[in-house]
């Protein structure tokens, strides 16, 4: 099938759906993370009665607002992207898909417009408890609505709950809870929201930094601060440890993946976690880019296979031993993969023609073969790679895996660093005069936007090359439409989402600048 | 205008960009838009599939 692609048409259309991804993700986060140091910060105002932390909460009420108001709607994009560009892979996934993204839109219309407005206009309306309450509401409903799409993402990357009927060529749900309750899902969203909290409590601490250096609004800045760090600090500790449970079910259920983003080739028995490493050109293989070697590494010894299986001597599969496969192991190799994959799609295929050709008896028998559970377990599962020709394409580009993982967890450890030294110079009232530390708060804020960018590469590179992990690749999911068209749509979209990047910039900064209403001359 | 007003006009904008513009003329659904029925959908997504 390889042949007939229009690589272009798949690499335009890879690259579109990444833009407007990455694009609806510069919104999301601070959403979710905001919207909860929020609830936080008027909870002490409804506690105390203290009407300037009803003052400090309006203020970043109003940025929340911002980034809400210029980020609605642009993950729209990429449901449209599902049935323009990826017409294969959106039949194929069949309810599955839908129903958690329906369930997405009805409860980010309902809970989070509903409350959002109270939230936004309901000061002075209602009691502060009902307000209190709507804020609460509009935060849970944010990270709930962060569930459905997770949810769908983790099926991609661990398909369970369904069954593929090959009269309809979709898979159908058969456990709704299975497909929800999926330890990838649940623990790809707590880590997914954590991060998203992360971001937010460096941009409170990165924007009050801001003011403790013009020497403007300090109670609210060191308030902020405190509730932030202290915000931050938990959602870190969460964060990392959620971090940590999600690689060690990659090492299960996308193998692949986790040798990519550790970059390693050789599997071995009591694995070195490369703490930090330069990639250079391999010698097994010069001529393939996706595959690079360490020129210089920093290795903690056995950590890996501690990391990965909770034993400092156990074997951890390379890149090579997912390939050629491992008897000793247990490990099938990729070539037997591809054998079962082409059988699967060739009785598929012969269901199809004798259906064409009204042989009801071979029709029925190739359907009773594919509906078999022992067929789907044995070969249906390794369907996707009875499209794949060259054992080389099964693997991801390991230095954008192993560069995008090693930055999101550096960074991830900074900012644990970050938040305590920022409530520790709260607490002691020395920040203000902390004024290298209060230049590197600012500059933390991109970095957190970086590492979160780093995460969703890592989630989505590293799995190539599928799009449904060992059932689908990227290359078949695609709709025969024309490449220039993706071009053209791909720059157009470069062009709108830029102009709200810009937007949300200039009107985010404006309104930082103006600082809280109540305190403007 | 104030920050209220400039985020309705910014979201008006946007929405009007996405929903008319962009679905209508750029985005049409690739299956929808060339079959009629499911079952023509499912036929076709089954070649693909299998060629």
């Amino acid at each position: 099938m390889i042949d007939s692609i229009d690589l272009s048409l798949v690499n335009w259309s890879r690259g579109q759906f990444a833009l407007t991804a990455y694009y609806h993700w510069l919104f999301v986060p601070l959403t979710l993370g905001l919207s909860l140091i929020l609830a936080f910060m008027e909870t002490m105002y409804v506690r105390t009665g203290d009407e300037k932390w009803k003052n400090i909460t309006k203020f970043w009420m109003t940025l929340f607002g911002i980034n809400f108001a210029i980020g609605v709607a642009t993950g729209i994009i990429m449901e449209f992207e599902f049935g323009t560009n990826w017409s294969n892979y959106s039949w194929f996934v069949g309810d599955i898909f839908g129903a958690p993204l329906a369930i997405e839109g009805i409860m980010a219309f309902f809970l989070e417009s509903t409350f959002l407005a109270v939230m936004f206009f309901g000061w002075n309306k209602i009691s502060r408890k009902w307000h209190l309450a709507s804020t609460w509401l509009v935060a849970i409903g944010a990270n709930l609505s962060a569930l459905w799409i997770l949810v769908a993402n983790a099926w991609m990357q661990h398909p369970v709950g369904m069954h593929f009927n090959p009269e309809t060529a979709r898979n159908e749900m058969l456990n709704f809870w299975e497909v929800l309750f999926s330890p990838v899902a649940v623990m790809k969203w707590l880590h997914t929201t954590a991060s998203g909290f992360v971001l937010a409590a460096v941009f409170v601490t990165g924007i009050s930094a801001w003011f403790l250096l013009k020497k403007r609004e300090n109670l609210l800045a060191r308030r902020s601060i405190m509730v932030a760090a202290t915000f931050g600090i938990l959602s870190s500790l969460f964060l990392i440890w959620s971090g940590d449970q999600s690689t060690r079910q990659i090492v299960h259920v996308q193998p692949m993946k986790f040798a990519a983003i550790e970059g390693l080739y050789h599997g071995q028995e009591g694995a070195g976690l490369v703490a930090i490493g330069v990639m250079s050109q391999t010698a097994d293989d010069p001529e393939n880019e996706n595959i690079k070697d360490f020129a210089v590494r920093v290795e903690i010894p056995n950590f890996l296979s501690y990391m990965a299986y909770g034993k400092f001597d156990a074997f951890v599969p390379g890149v090579i031993d997912l390939i050629n496969g491992n008897p000793e192991r247990n490990i099938i190799s990729s070539a037997e993969k591809m054998e079962k994959g082409k059988y699967a799609r060739e009785i598929l295929k012969e269901m199809k023609d004798a259906r064409a050709a009204d042989d009801f008896v071979t029709y029925e028998a190739r359907k009773a073969m594919l509906m078999d559970p022992e067929f789907q377990e044995n070969y249906f599962r390794y369907f996707g790679y009875g499209f794949i020709d060259d054992p080389g394409r099964l693997i991801p580009n390991v230095p954008i895996s192993f560069y995008s993982f090693h930055i999101m967890v550096g960074l991830g450890f900074w900012f644990l660093a970050f938040f305590i030294l920022a409530l520790l110079m709260a607490w002691r009232d020395t920040l203000a005069r902390r004024r290298g530390f209060l230049r590197l708060a600012i500059w933390t804020i991109p970095l957190a936007y970086l590492a979160s960018m780093a995460g969703w590469t890592v989630a989505e590179m590293g799995r190539q090359p599928w799009v449904i992990q060992d059932l689908l690749p990227t290359f078949a999911a695609v709709s025969q439409i024309d490449a220039g068209m993706v071009q053209v749509t791909f720059w157009l979209f470069a062009v709108i989402f830029t102009t709200l990047a810009i937007a949300e910039v200039r009107i985010m900064t404006r309104q930082i600048k103006l600082g809280p209403k109540e305190g403007r001359k | 205008m104030t920050v209220g007003r400039r985020l309705w006009l910014i979201i008006l904008i946007k929405l009007f960009v996405f929903f008319i513009l962009l679905r209508l003329f750029f985005f049409p659904d690739f299956l929808k838009s060339r079959f009629d029925t499911d079952k023509e959908r499912g036929e076709y997504v089954l070649e693909q599939l299998t060629q």
